[in-house]
């Protein structure tokens, strides 16, 4: 029975593709998955959406969107329906086919990494070797469709907001592979089954999941710092900061293809939770080895969904960084620590079963974010003012 | 045509292709795009012949490629350095205006 | 040859023919991700994995951005005023026509020796990375302090001369 539950979504494949001939079932089995992913992620966006919308207005004194329907819960119907009547406009020296692609580009792009990401047992939508791998190079790609929305549009502030959402996106793509390199080199595999399979073991009923080691939860916050900055999300939203840029590189979009975009974003964001949890919170597996009753594939979208809750809450907390104190976080704090946790794990592995390295490695990893904290990220001392008057 | 050469002819094409856009371009940019597209099809060709070849499982054909890549993306950025410089000397990156040693 | 084959490599020509004759730089380097992308793909069906996404991380997920920064940067966007292509572009066409003649006559005269199907090669990360650090250790080495060095060299090439002060 538990197994059913566990399955029901393999067993109901099975049983719909068995109704076509063979020659037909592998590509029916995996044009379902596809169908699945493409109903099930949007669905979640509509809901995150409306979690965005109700727990910001909550966090700042204020009730969300409270009018369409109880609680506001057909807000985003609401809002699927404006976006698709509103007018398409297009800027007449804008470059038609680029101002196009873009957000197709970018919608592609980021439905294409959720093949590899372990939903649940078997629940693998491509089980490949080198799946991580995929995902990253993936990833990367979208940074393009930013570029080519921010410069497609002819608009001095589109091609500002998209040059910095752009810098921002390379500059921390580095400590977002370094810090999964760290689980990487623990697990010794780089496909996401085999990383979440290192995870799906118990002792005295606790977990073994990256996140309880110091170098696995000072990885998981790097990865959640880069993972941030990656999606453009506050505090790193400065490139689509609606005081300073009008809305940045998507200034020029209006109707369906906002929503694209603002689609392609959050499901950006839940791809890269699903990530973060596959890589350091155990993926599908449950907390307690006494909770596997529950099914993994609702463990993994409830830790997804989690993530989501805390980019919402951090969205609301933080104020924004500025574009240098953006860059100099990544380059001279967050990719030195990544280096750093990479060495603390090798130690890690190599120190051997124990209660030593569990002192030495928090001990090596605390220090470090201590000192480069008052060493790296220096406030700047001005010194005296000087006037120069005009002649 | 066996496969591969199939393969070797569109690495072969490729490569012609870069060099004709590597030898008929002004702008400089376009001259480094045209490089990289010969990489690339040298790294096609690499490839071709280690999936085809004798002896795959020494991975020789993989490894050479991996390390191209990585050759190729270092000289393309000192590569655009050097044509950033040069547009800040001269204000210009056509070719054809750059033909004497004088600065 | 499949299908899948030729449609790839169509792909990839038709990016790479358009990344050196359009107009507009930034769709010529535009032009130039979409080969990328073909030429990722040809290796994925060549199964060349880790080749095929190392190729789509770098190349379009740093070269390309790399390309786009540096048109911006130089003002290539703008319309130009000649023509985009040099003076003696014949010399170039035809000098790469010749080379595309002799390297297809090679190719389809000199492939007797080698076998018509091989067995698919069953390539691990584990058999990469035990490569990487095994026999080709110094390669490795190499290419890392390489690339340490071009990176140097990349920011003091493209760095501003500090002016006098005023």
């Amino acid at each position: 029975m538990i197994e059913k539950a566990d399955q029901i979504f393999i067993l109901l494949s099975h049983w719909l593709v068995s109704f076509l001939p063979a020659w037909l079932q592998a590509a029916a089995m995996v044009l379902l998955g596809v169908v699945a992913i493409v109903v099930t992620f949007p669905a979640l966006f509509a809901v995150t959406v409306l979690l965005e919308r109700k727990g910001l207005g909550r966090m700042q004194n204020r009730y969300g969107p409270n009018r369409v329907g109880p609680y506001g819960i057909f807000q985003p119907i609401a809002d699927g329906i404006k976006s698709l009547t509103k007018e398409d406009i297009v800027p007449r020296s804008a470059d038609a086919v680029v101002h196009f692609m873009a957000p197709v580009f970018l919608v592609v792009v980021v439905f294409m990494g959720y093949a590899v990401l372990p939903m649940g047992r078997n629940m693998t939508l491509v089980n490949m070797d080198a799946g991580l791998l995929f995902f990253f190079a993936i990833g990367a790609s979208s940074e393009l469709s930013v570029f080519m929305a921010g410069w497609s549009s002819r608009n001095k502030y589109s091609l500002l907001g998209a040059m910095r959402a752009v810098a921002q996106m390379i500059s921390y793509e580095v400590p977002l592979l370094m810090s999964s390199l760290a689980v990487v080199m623990i697990t010794g595999s780089l496909s996401p089954n085999k990383i979440v399979d290192a995870q799906n073991q118990y002792t005295y009923g606790l977990p073994h999941w990256y996140i309880f080691t110091p170098w696995g939860f000072a990885g998981f916050l790097l990865f959640a710092v880069a993972a941030t900055a990656e999606t453009n999300r506050s505090p790193f939203d400065l490139p689509e900061g609606e005081s300073e840029l009008v809305a940045g590189y998507f200034t020029e979009y209006s109707g369906f293809k906002f929503a694209l975009f603002f689609l392609g974003e959050y499901v950006g964001m839940m791809g890269i939770s699903g990530l973060g949890t596959t890589l350091f919170l155990g993926g599908y597996s449950a907390p307690f080895s006494w909770l596997q009753w529950v099914p993994s594939w609702c463990w993994f979208f409830g830790k997804v969904m989690l993530s989501m809750c805390v980019f919402i809450w951090v969205r609301g907390t933080l104020p924004r960084l500025r574009q240098d104190q953006l860059m100099n976080f990544a380059w001279k704090f967050v990719l030195p620590l990544t280096l750093l946790n990479l060495m603390v794990a090798a130690l890690w592995r190599f120190m051997g079963e124990g209660w030593l390295r569990w002192v030495v490695c928090s001990a090596i990893l605390l220090l470090a974010y201590t000192v480069m904290g008052r060493v790296g990220m220096r406030r700047e001392h001005f010194g005296p003012r000087s006037y120069r008057y005009a002649e | 045509m066996t496969p591969l050469t199939g393969y070797l002819l569109v690495a072969a094409l490729l490569f012609a292709i870069g060099l004709a856009g590597a030898l008929t371009r002004r702008n400089a940019i376009l001259v480094l795009i045209g490089i990289e597209l010969m990489l690339n099809a040298a790294n096609l060709n690499l490839i071709a012949f280690w999936r085809y070849g004798p002896n795959p499982e020494a991975l020789t054909g993989m490894m050479f490629a991996i390390f191209s890549i990585a050759v190729a993306a270092a000289e393309a950025a000192v590569g655009l350095g050097l044509v950033i410089q040069i547009h800040r000397h001269a204000h210009t990156t056509d070719l054809d205006a750059m033909n004497r040693m004088k600065g | 040859m499949s299908l899948v084959f030729y449609v790839i490599a169509g792909l990839s020509v038709a990016g790479a023919l358009a990344a050196v004759l359009l107009k507009n730089t930034v769709h010529c380097a535009l032009a130039l991700t979409v080969a990328f992308a073909g030429l990722a793909l040809l290796f994925l069906e060549l199964d060349a994995q880790f080749a095929g996404f190392a190729q789509i991380l770098i190349y379009i997920g740093a070269v390309a951005i790399l390309v786009v920064f540096a048109i911006l940067l130089t003002r290539g966007s703008e319309t130009p005023k000649d023509t985009v292509y040099s003076r003696h572009w014949i010399v170039g066409l035809v000098t790469a026509a010749g080379i595309f003649a002799v390297l297809g006559w090679a190719v389809l005269h000199s492939t007797v020796a080698l076998p018509r199907e091989t067995t698919k090669p069953e390539v691990t990360v584990m058999d990469i990375g035990n490569a990487l650090m095994g026999r080709y250790v110094l390669p490795l080495e190499i290419v890392a302090l390489l690339l340490t060095a071009a990176l140097i060299g990349a920011v003091i090439v493209a760095m501003h001369d500090k002016e006098g002060a005023q």
